[in-house]
């Protein structure tokens, strides 16, 4: 059996570790510091820690760091990392370099339960919430780790349906104690599960990306069951309670789906639903999945659609893909292969 | 600051049914109006997180009746069944979009996600041409007999670990797949676990049916 993990443990966590196997409280401050500052793999490597007590953490516990089990490069330099989580499930990351920035994106969960009808992730179903740690992991085990820029939790899962585990990992990266990373250089996504977004944006200053794709209540229900119970509209009309000061940005994702949601009168619906609220639209080429019914919109399109929100005042870009070759792109990551698919099945 | 949650409405619990292993009924009183195929927030205090429930019961009763499986390690079921008839519980007002429509339809679902349908076929809502039911035993087609009575041979129940005259031995899924074709012009309703609902989908979608004819709701 697998030992507990250190590593994706908050200071309070760990204080209360040190405190539970009766060593001196400094050890806690000893931990974090070798653990998200120089992201050691092994306890022996702890020397400040006296051998005996690391001898005791060695007994109960592991640092909780694995290596990726491969990784694929695409023709435009992004890269797919596959992670072996502890339970024996797979995960993906993206690692997405451009001119100034190298980002990061992470899963949140193996697999999804959201079942949106344009996403790869979704059709794996749902396995497993990762653990903070399963989730930082992520980000000290890839060969560009020291290079990373920005995180965007965007891979598999919605972070908002593993809302504790994500709060903890942003906890880790943004605290002093922990990555000290800026909440500025992190984006976390949601469909918009909106009790748990509510939490994200009262605990954290961390970026929010909404996954509209759709701006019409009755069109996203159809690419989104999320829209039955939280729609679109209430999800904005929940921003619009608080104040995001200026640093802090909300955007809006949109991937685009010729003949769907892609019409002078879609951008329409959009701007009037978003009016008033500092954001940003991304729109987003959709990448095809197997057997989808769904079809990306052209260039031009994309690029028409852009000026309309531009003309009303929007401040809207394009996204541009990345990693197709390799399945990396945006709703692309999967490891449904990997899943033993009819386990467990009652229908 | 207080952090801003969901409004919740705190209702006396009527009754608490165990319905089989792991599947329980919560009534508790009814204080607003709502529409077949709604959901309820509920929490067992006004602290604590709510988790999302679809309403079972019918326009005319008196309660809302919640259909529930009870995860051994979750934080609220192993709660709810220790309640008992006059306990408090808390509720938001019924709210959700996964609600009937006019015209032709099929009703498909697994385990609790019968809820929603139970709770339109109470109401005298215009039921489907079919309803399809998954379950592993023949003992969780819950709400059977409501479904036989007002549905008779519309009522497709596929059982995946035992066997009876009544039902299809075997997954709902592979029934699907083996229809030469499906109607095309009716909404399908899809309620349950999210593997069910996108493998249905996914079967639905191949044979040509209209993705703006699927309605799906998921249990998360």
């Amino acid at each position: 059996m697998n030992k507990e993990a250190l590593f994706g443990k908050t200071l309070e966590e760990l204080k209360g570790v040190v405190k539970e196997l009766k060593f001196p409280g400094f050890v806690a401050k000893q931990l974090v510091d070798w653990l998200y500052k120089k992201k050691v793999g092994s306890f022996d490597d702890m020397l400040n820690i006296s051998k005996k007590n690391r001898e005791v953490l060695k007994a109960r516990f592991e640092v909780g760091l694995s290596t990726y089990s491969n990784v694929q490069e695409s023709i435009d330099g992004t890269k797919k990392y596959l992670f072996k989580t502890v339970s024996d499930q797979y995960i993906e990351a993206a690692y997405i370099p451009s001119e100034n920035r190298k980002t990061l994106c992470v899963s949140s969960q193996v697999g999804c339960k959201m079942g949106c009808l344009f996403c790869m992730t979704g059709k794996q179903g749902f396995q497993k919430n990762l653990t903070a740690g399963e989730i930082l992991n992520q980000m000290v085990s890839i060969n560009e780790k020291d290079e990373l820029t920005n995180l965007v939790y965007m891979g598999m899962g919605e972070p908002m349906d593993n809302i504790d585990e994500v709060l903890k990992s942003l906890e880790i990266i943004t605290s002093e104690w922990g990555f000290a990373w800026s909440p500025r250089r992190v984006n976390v996504s949601t469909i918009g599960v909106i009790p748990a977004m509510r939490r994200f944006i009262e605990e954290s200053d961390c970026h929010l990306a909404i996954s509209m794709h759709a701006a019409l209540n009755e069109q996203r229900k159809e690419l989104m069951p999320i829209e039955n119970v939280y729609s679109i509209e209430n999800v904005v009309n929940v921003l619009r309670e608080y104040d995001f000061g200026r640093q802090r940005r909300i955007s809006f994702e949109y991937i685009m789906f010729s003949g769907v949601n892609d019409s002078k009168m879609h951008a329409e619906a959009l701007v009037k639903l978003i009016n008033g609220l500092k954001a940003r639209v991304n729109l987003i080429k959709f990448h095809p999945i197997p057997n989808s019914p769904l079809k990306g919109c052209s260039d031009e399109v994309m690029e028409k659609f852009k000026q309309i929100l531009e003309n009303k005042g929007v401040t809207t870009t394009v996204r541009k893909s990345r990693g197709e070759d390799i399945y990396a792109a945006c709703g692309l990551l999967s490891t449904k292969k990997l899943v033993e698919t009819s386990k467990g099945k009652d229908y | 600051m207080p952090r801003k949650k969901i409004e919740l409405f705190a209702s006396k619990v009527v009754e608490l049914n165990h319905v089989v292993s792991n599947v329980y009924t919560l009534s508790f009183v009814r204080k607003f109006e709502f529409v077949p195929g709604q959901v309820v927030a509920l929490a067992i205090n006004n602290e604590h997180e709510p988790r999302l429930y679809s309403i079972a019961s019918g326009a005319d009763e008196n309660v809302f009746t919640i259909l529930f499986d009870v995860v051994p390690d979750g934080f609220l079921t192993p709660q709810l069944i220790r309640l008992k008839e006059g306990d408090e519980v808390f509720v938001s007002k019924p709210f959700g979009d996964f609600t009937p429509e006019k015209g032709d339809k099929w009703w498909i679902a697994t385990g609790t996600g019968i809820a929603p349908f139970v709770s339109m076929a109470k109401s005298g809502c215009n039921l489907p041409l079919k309803i399809l039911h998954g379950s592993r035993t023949l003992d969780h087609f819950l709400y059977q007999d409501l479904f036989e009575e007002c549905m008779g041979e519309g009522y497709l129940r596929f059982c995946t670990a035992e066997n009876s005259d009544k039902v299809y031995s075997g997954r709902l899924t592979t029934w699907l797949k083996e229809q030469s074709s499906l109607p095309k012009q009716i909404k399908y309703y899809l309620c349950g676990n999210p593997d069910m609902v996108v493998d249905v989908r996914d079967i639905i979608l191949e044979k040509d049916i209209d993705f703006a004819n699927v309605k799906a709701e998921i249990y998360f």
